[in-house]
């Protein structure tokens, strides 16, 4: 009984400093947006120096459950946790990049000339929102342990892939009316290229918590309902 | 191969094993776990009926191997105990010399002449991989050698006899690590010519070893599975509450 506690009060730990990267990481994406839509190159700084943190965070917990492999030997649902917190806080690490290239291009001057009028034009803002939602619902679901609206955020990586894809559309044409701005339209694809993978490392961090909940595997299935 | 239809086992009015129906396979290593009276080795001393010693126990249901009632009148002890051949928890070698030991039950059944007994005692330490710790001194007395040593001697003696089931009770228990792996070891590899039934409080023992785990609570079997699957996903919350540590 005593093991059990110990074992545990570590897995608590573990999941309590994953939580903490977490909230990082979305308040990273919050303000890499909020950044991006007002060229708020200051707070685009912010987020480009806090970017560190979350790399701090990810070997932390990286070490951390290599030690709670090596030292409690965990077996089913113990064990599914530690190597979905493993892939997690890697996804999460990765997502972070992304937020940081993104505040990145708020800091370049030939990003300047993008107008508010194409970034609605290009959803951008919608774009922003999706991935937010699929990284604050899929944290929702493992703070919760309950998997019921992994199938939703998992649709929602195929509504952020159909608005990058109508967005390089649209930016072609752009280009070839406005070829002075062709610099500016290269970042700004690049920006929704980073929207785009952001997505998927949402999805990949859902069908993780699925992993560790339910024991299910969810990827590379074409239909994940 | 085994084949258990629902087994009913009592220690006078105790009821041990309650309803237990299960497969186990040619040439694999199954694994038994669960809590200090569960009944795991009830069920396995069954299978060589090692119970039959004890007064007041009554079985119902069926144990069959290889198609063959082994509780049937017809059964001779004797013959079946030499094809399901048995090790225990503690190192039980005879007092007699390491030869001697694995040569006794060749000659208990008059299983050949002088020189195939010698021939059968050298493959069954070569079999239990001791017989290039022992091969010098064959004469010498088995209470000579280290307590791991013993428990691969007393492995040997089992093999000696040919038995096509081999039951381990806890044999790795009172073993260092280094003996402990190396009964592990041995125990992965005798499963190419023998079928395994191993019962073990070591549950990463049972994970590294065994084909199938079947855990065992209050004298019912709670879930018999591959054991790569009960590891990672066991279907019943008690198995999940036992494995994790969390049970009680």
């Amino acid at each position: 009984m005593e093991k059990a506690k110990h074992n545990e009060t570590e897995l608590k730990a573990l999941k309590e400093e994953m939580s903490h990267m977490w909230r990082l990481v979305l308040s990273q994406l919050q303000k890499c947006k909020q950044a991006y839509l007002t060229n708020d190159t200051e707070l685009a700084r912010e987020v480009i120096s806090r970017e560190k943190r979350v790399n701090t965070f990810e070997l932390k917990i990286d070490s951390d459950c290599e030690n709670y492999i090596a030292l409690f030997a965990p077996v089913a649902v113990d064990l599914r946790l530690v190597l979905s917190l493993m892939k997690i806080s890697g996804a999460l690490e990765r997502i972070a990049d992304f937020a940081e290239g993104i505040a990145k291009h708020v800091t370049i001057e030939d990003f300047h000339p993008i107008t508010a009028k194409l970034k609605e034009d290009l959803k951008i803002e919608t774009m922003f929102d999706t991935v937010i939602s699929m990284l604050s619902d899929s944290f929702a679901a493992l703070e919760s342990e309950n998997t019921k609206l992994s199938g939703k955020i998992l649709q929602k990586d195929d509504e952020v892939d159909t608005l990058f894809m109508e967005g390089k559309e649209f930016l072609a044409k752009y280009v070839q009316k406005e070829s002075s701005y062709s610099k500016c339209v290269l970042e700004t694809l690049l920006v929704l290229r980073k929207l785009e993978r952001i997505g998927d490392h949402c999805s990949n961090t859902v069908e993780e918590i699925v992993f560790y909940i339910d024991a299910k595997v969810l990827k590379h299935v074409k239909s994940r309902e | 191969m085994i084949e258990a239809k629902n087994v009913n086992f009592y220690y006078g009015d105790f009821h041990a094993l309650k309803d237990i129906s299960l497969e186990i396979e040619a040439n694999s290593v199954t694994a038994f776990i669960g809590p200090s009276g569960c009944g795991k080795s009830t069920f396995l001393r069954l299978l060589n009926r090692m119970n039959d010693l004890i007064a007041g126990t009554r079985l119902e249901g069926s144990c069959l191997v290889n198609g063959k009632n082994i509780y049937d009148k017809s059964v001779d002890v004797d013959v079946l105990r030499k094809d399901i051949g048995m090790v225990f928890q503690k190192p039980n070698p005879f007092p007699k010399s390491i030869f001697e030991n694995v040569a006794y039950g060749l000659k208990v059944n008059r299983m050949g002449n002088k020189a195939e007994i010698s021939a059968r005692v050298e493959q069954s330490l070569k079999d239990s991989a001791l017989w290039d710790e022992v091969k010098d001194k064959l004469n010498k007395s088995a209470y000579e050698l280290s307590g791991g040593q013993q428990q691969r001697l007393c492995i040997a003696r089992a093999l000696a006899v040919k038995p096509s089931v081999i039951l381990m009770d806890e044999p790795a228990s009172a073993l260092d690590p280094i003996s402990t792996s190396k009964i592990e070891e041995l125990i992965y590899n005798l499963k190419a010519n023998y079928t395994i039934v191993i019962v073990t409080h070591n549950m990463q023992q049972a994970a590294r070893v065994s084909d199938k785990t079947g855990f065992f609570m209050l004298g019912e079997l709670i879930e018999f599975d591959e054991t790569k699957r009960m590891f990672i996903s066991p279907q019943k919350k008690q198995t999940q509450n036992y494995i994790t540590g969390r049970f009680g």
